[in-house]
């Protein structure tokens, strides 16, 4: 048996850690089945939560531990948790958000690939802290194979009885759903996942009322991340006090980054919090150097919404703190490299027609904005620019941002305004000249 | 009518088991496009009868979504990721190298209507670049070789059904 997806990781390294732990087996073939799953100590954490401790126990536990939202958001879990009102008697809800759509990032589809029993077991126990008895994953609809496997998995766990009724003779309930999205980047935000899943259009809702107070079906719910659920069961397993122990004192934990673009060895790679960006893209354990031996020309850190670092602010830890003392941000973990020969105006121009193709519709800054700004950036790529584009560009972004109710506008802008405030010579002579000062590289060999 | 019965089944037990009849709208037109394709007005139709739910709002759901397209495609749906990760490292080679295999351009279907080939948004496979999706599979890591081969590996196999 082989894995479905080839993609590099640290397996190896992690197994010989005492601090690294989310992909111990993602090498092992076998650990997609439940078997080997709770050979290798699964639903250990699942069984101790539901029947040694109290939900309140379970969410102290995790907030103390200072787990923060891996989708992007970065937001204390813990603390995420003890929003939903314990007075209210609706029923409530855990969804898993599987929609994995940010560009550059690729880290949940191997945990739901590899180890989905990892994320249906963390599930569970959130599903418990928060006093959930039906549990829903929402996994992006070209992701067939996971949901193929996610799906498998949750057969197996009713088999074995760690779903369903009566679970380990407590009296509690628990029953899993899996949902398969339709395409849509925007899913992501929680409140259009939840309208997703209600069988609406994906767009956004107004906050408040938070998912956590009306949510799903209009009742308390609370949307985490595959990577945020998966790191519970070690939480509840070793305690809160090691797991604030690894990474740095306000990013606690390990957290796997895809490594993408211009390196020799692009993977998911787990590291501790705070590891440090440059080391990341260079050593030889990890991204290897850079393709070609070019020299670097920018980093985007945590995904296509965060903005770029110059290869002079690299030396850095990947952490929610230090990457904003750059003026970047940590975001999905997604850490694309460009070289030397990569035009930053091409660059712009494939993100922005991503953001504007994925933008739904409903705030006009957004729609409206992410098409001009498109229509105006393809044109200077293509030699079509006019002297006081660039000014015109700063202008629709600064209109976009914090204008929206979801953050896909702000998330349209952030790379935009980073590129040009970080390469606005190239701009410049796009504009002057009508064609790329450096031009990207883009056979197929 | 195009549903068959058996994806009519699925999609009346897919509605028992949410809270709210009209979550299974995205399953239900997951069912049918894997049936029969594509969808048209007919089919939202025949979906709304199934389900319960005004066709309306399957028609709504289905048009802001991308993976319930109305025009019919090939008998194998080549979707090219040109994100930004792909895009570094020659997706629009890619898609050039496809269009001179296939004969087609962007947006087409090969003549014998095997092949239908588009460039879509980030598939999630941004370390194993450049990427494309056949259908249900993922193909990563191309190189000129592998798509040849992949593509040679599909004609032979439409070939055999067709034979069989």
């Amino acid at each position: 048996m082989s894995f479905y997806s080839p993609v590099r990781t640290n397996a190896a390294e992690v197994a010989k850690s005492d601090r690294l732990h989310l992909f111990k087996y993602v090498e092992d073939p076998q650990q997609a089945n439940i078997d080997t799953f709770v050979a290798h100590g699964g639903y250990v954490a699942w069984r101790k939560a539901l029947t040694s401790m109290k939900p309140d126990e379970v969410r102290e536990e995790v907030k103390n531990a200072g787990l923060r939202g891996r989708g992007g958001a970065g937001f204390p879990t813990g603390i995420k948790w003890g929003f939903i009102p314990q007075a209210s008697t609706k029923p409530r809800y855990l969804v898993c958000n599987a929609d994995e759509s940010e560009p550059g990032t690729c880290k949940d589809r191997v945990i739901m690939e590899r180890d989905p029993h990892a994320m249906l077991e963390g599930m569970a126990v959130a599903s418990f802290a928060i006093g959930c008895h039906l549990m829903f994953v929402y996994i992006r609809g070209e992701f067939g194979h996971c949901i193929d496997v996610v799906n498998r998995a949750v057969e197996e766990g009713y088999a074995q009885g760690y779903f369903g009724k009566n679970i380990f003779d407590t009296g509690y309930d628990l029953d899993v759903i899996v949902h398969s999205g339709g395409g849509a980047y925007i899913c992501g935000e929680e409140t259009a996942l939840l309208n997703s899943l209600e069988g609406h259009k994906g767009m956004s809702r107004i906050r408040p009322p938070f998912p956590a107070v009306e949510g799903l079906y209009a009742c308390p719910t609370i949307v985490n991340n595959v990577e945020s659920l998966a790191s519970v069961p070690h939480i509840i397993n070793r305690g809160s006090d090691w797991y604030k122990s690894l990474g740095t004192e306000k990013s606690c934990g390990s957290k796997i980054f895809s490594l993408s673009g211009h390196v020799k060895q692009p993977g998911n790679y787990e590291v501790e919090l705070g590891y440090n960006l440059k080391d990341f893209i260079y050593s030889p354990e990890y991204g290897g150097g850079i393709l070609g031996d070019k020299k670097l020309k920018g980093v985007i850190p945590g995904g296509s919404s965060t903005p770029f670092l110059k290869p002079e602010d690299i030396d850095v830890g990947l952490d929610y703190e230090s990457l904003t003392t750059v003026g970047s941000m940590l975001g999905s973990g997604a850490v694309i490299v460009f070289h030397e020969d990569t035009c930053i105006v091409w660059t712009i121009m494939k993100l922005i027609h991503f953001y504007r193709h994925e933008s739904c519709g409903k705030c006009t800054p957004c729609r409206e904005g992410t098409g001009w700004l498109e229509r105006m950036i393809t044109a200077i790529e293509h030699g079509r620019g006019r002297p006081g584009d660039v000014e015109k560009i700063e202008s629709v972004c600064e209109n976009i941002m914090g204008r929206t109710i979801c953050p896909l506008g702000d998330a349209a802008v952030m790379p935009i305004q980073s590129a040009i405030k970080n390469w606005r010579d190239e701009w410049q002579y796009h504009i002057d000249h009508g064609k790329c000062q450096v031009k990207t590289n883009t056979e197929f060999v | 009518m195009m549903l068959s019965e058996q994806s009519i089944a699925r999609m009346k037990e897919v509605v028992t088991k949410y809270p709210s009849r009209k979550s299974a709208v995205l399953p239900a037109l997951t069912i049918a496009y894997r049936q029969i394709g594509h969808l048209d007005d007919d089919i939202y139709n025949e979906i709304s009868e199934a389900i319960e739910i005004p066709a309306v709002e399957v028609a709504e759901a289905a048009t802001f979504y991308t993976m319930f397209p109305k025009q019919p495609r090939g008998k194998y749906l080549i979707q090219v990721c040109h994100n930004i990760s792909c895009a570094l490292l020659g997706a629009d080679g890619l898609i050039t190298y496809l269009e001179q295999k296939l004969g087609i351009v962007k947006g087409e279907t090969t003549p014998d209507n095997l092949f239908t080939l588009i460039s879509v948004e980030c598939l999630g496979s941004c370390a194993t670049a450049p990427m494309m999706q056949i259908n249900n599979d993922y193909y990563e890591n191309l190189t000129r070789e592998s798509v040849d081969r992949i593509l040679k590996e599909l004609t032979e196999q439409a070939q055999a059904e067709d034979e069989a």
